[in-house]
């Protein structure tokens, strides 16, 4: 039984793999070779493509644009919701139920829904084309989840934690940042990873909140598809670089999140 | 747990209410007040009432990107709800292979979504990409850009590639959830596999699987970027899913108040959709305690 | 304020919507409810059945405009008079 799993799990790995491998062989060949022979693997290995973006700055601060508004989502995605799911995890209050309901909604709804009123709202306010208007935006789906991890997560620490803090004289702020935030640690972990990703992987609302200064590398790869064809060298090259930030977040919260899931909302 | 009743606990919760309600309640008003109007420019809107909703519902083109909707949706969910619990049932328990394989299948996950769209663009062509290369290799026509069928299937299997993924984690960690105790009571009992699966994993992996499946239909439903990249809704119409009819209409086209009236449909589909999952979810949690 | 191009009968719309949660608000606040099982099929808060009375009127009203000539003032009707009898027997 275990043999047949492990061939099994291989057999997914591979299949996860294979498509990601490509893209890098992809990104060290240049585009004659793409375009002339079918090889497994680069011929003339060159990091051509890489150099087009590391040298040209409307490539490279397309990635200081996308990494710029993911951390202030993921900041003000933590700082609102963990204050939130602390109330719903330990008090009753009027319309609790719906208000979580209705935050939920939101993570449900589809961003082409809200994109003419937002470049709307953003546009009358000032904030069009600036980092904090997507990560705004990108709240409003970050939020929601957020909220719902981490109440999930608080409310398997006991109330008596609580209690016996404030006996011993702590004040509210203090016990939440001295003792809860510790406790909860492996959720927060879970947060960052889910707004992180949510944050990263978005294009649509980033796109169409930003002109110029704020303009996602998500969006900067459309550029690639030139005169006489798409560049696959470089748009390759920028996909591998745009998966390198998230295999980092995933080997910082890797425990925390098969541990996190368990203890989260399940 | 015993929750105190407390309303000054809204305090808590007043930061998150402004921020959703800032942007989420203006836009929607605004959807709202467009879906009514015939807008030209800021000054030149008329009320036209419920004329764009009745073009909208009876748009064929709508009517059919509702169904292609469900069955897109209905199809990720019927191959990537099964094979993530299999892929979690397969996965190594501890160990340094655990991490590794957790890490592996995470990664699909964090790829922004049209950097996936790009990666089948590639790796689907005929020409330059290896799997459109080894389908061709063996004799069967395939080409996802001219062939309606192979461009459905394509989208239906890059999806499989993304999302499978996230159920495999959610049911992974549900699994870990159950205490080894279970596992050997069932050795004792000579439990087939089988029955180890049914009477003990399955249950245990109920709770996650309502999140796994919420999720998943929610993201599916709202999905424009990969398809957009990889076929462009095409050929014809034959990936043009919700969203990138909606995008097209308040974007491309400019027509305002029947994207707005479709906005609003959208959405109260959603709605309803969230609303069942979530009373189930809450019936389920009332039953447990 | 003028991109969120306001019309009458929108305002009036979301007036009634506000001022129906404010003033279920009051009346939580003054006499909390509790559930109770009515026939929906599962037990319900006075919110739940304003939930469930507001969504399915939607819904009516689209079924009236999309596929129907009926006017809309009596889906309306009919609708109002679904919503009360939702939130007292439901």
């Amino acid at each position: 039984m275990s043999r047949k799993k492990n061939i099994g799990i291989t057999a997914y790995s591979i299949f996860v793999l294979l498509p990601v491998y490509w893209l890098i062989n992809m990104s060290f060949k240049s585009n004659e070779e793409i375009l002339g022979t079918f090889s497994l693997w680069p011929q003339q290995f060159t990091f051509a493509n890489y150099q087009v973006i590391f040298t040209d700055p409307s490539w490279y601060n397309g990635y200081f644009n996308s990494i710029t508004y993911v951390v202030l989502n993921s900041i003000i995605t933590l700082l609102v919701a963990l204050p939130a799911a602390y109330a719903f995890s330990r008090y009753k209050f009027i319309g609790d139920k719906h208000l979580f309901f209705w935050l939920l909604t939101n993570r449900m709804a589809p961003p082409a829904v809200f994109l003419l009123p937002f470049f709307q709202l953003y546009s009358s306010i000032g904030l069009f084309d600036t980092h904090i208007a997507v990560a705004l935006a990108h709240c409003l789906f970050s939020v929601p989840l957020a909220v719902w991890i981490l109440e999930g997560f608080m409310s398997s620490v006991p109330r008596e934690i609580d209690e016996t803090a404030y006996i011993d004289g702590y004040s509210f702020p203090r016990f939440f940042i001295r003792i809860f935030l510790p406790l909860i640690s492996s959720g927060i972990g879970v947060t960052v990873f889910f707004s992180f990703m949510f944050s990263w992987v978005e294009l649509l609302l980033a796109r169409t909140l930003t002109s110029v200064n704020a303009k996602p590398i998500a969006a900067i790869m459309t550029r690639t598809i030139g005169a006489d064809g798409i560049d696959w060298g470089v748009l390759s090259a920028a996909g591998v670089l745009t998966i390198i930030p998230g295999i980092l977040v995933i080997y910082f919260v890797r425990n925390h999140v098969a541990k996190g899931f368990a203890l989260g909302r399940v | 747990m015993n929750k105190i009743q407390n309303n000054r606990a809204w305090f808590l919760v007043l930061p998150v209410f402004i921020l959703v309600a800032f942007s989420a309640i203006i836009p929607l008003m605004t959807v709202v007040n467009y879906s009514v109007q015939d807008i030209f420019d800021q000054n030149n809107a008329y009320f036209v009432g419920v004329e764009w909703y009745r073009d909208v519902l009876q748009d064929p083109r709508l009517q059919d990107s509702l169904l292609r909707q469900f069955m897109y949706s209905g199809s990720v969910l019927a191959i990537e709800i099964p094979l993530g619990i299999a892929v979690a049932l397969m996965m190594p328990t501890r160990g340094a292979m655990a991490s590794l394989s957790l890490i592996l299948l995470a990664i699909p996950l964090l790829i922004p979504w049209n950097v996936v769209g790009t990666i089948w663009q590639i790796f689907a062509r005929a020409d330059i990409g290896l799997l459109g290369y080894a389908i061709n290799g063996m004799g069967i026509e395939y080409n996802y850009a001219t062939n309606a069928t192979d461009a459905w299937l394509t989208v239906v299997l890059m999806d499989v590639w993304h999302w499978t993924s996230l159920i495999a984690l959610l049911c992974y960690s549900g699994l870990r959830a159950i205490p080894d105790a279970y596992y050997q009571a069932a050795k004792i009992d000579r439990a087939s596999d089988w029955a180890i699966f049914k009477y003990i994993q399955l249950p245990k992996l109920k709770g996650v699987l309502i999140i796994g499946v919420l999720l998943r239909f929610m993201d599916s439903f709202m999905i424009y970027t990969e398809p957009f990249v990889l076929t462009g809704g095409g050929p014809g119409n034959s990936t043009t899913f919700l969203s990138q009819t909606l995008t097209k209409m308040a974007i491309g086209q400019f027509d305002i108040g029947p994207a707005a009236a479709f906005s609003m449909i959208y959405f109260l589909i959603v709605l309803l959709v969230s609303w069942l999952f979530f009373t189930t979810i809450s019936q389920l949690d009332k039953n447990k305690t | 304020m003028s991109w969120m191009a306001w019309t009458l009968p929108t305002a009036v719309f979301f007036i009634v919507i506000a001022s129906i949660l404010v003033g279920m608000t009051v009346w939580e606040i003054r006499s909390p409810c509790i559930d109770r099982k009515g026939f929906l099929p599962i037990s319900t808060t006075r919110g739940d059945r304003l939930f469930i009375g507001l969504l399915s009127s939607a819904f009516f009203h689209l079924y009236i405009v999309g596929f129907t000539t009926i006017s809309i003032w009596l889906a309306l009707l009919l609708s109002i008079a679904w919503l009360i009898s939702v939130m007292r027997w439901g």
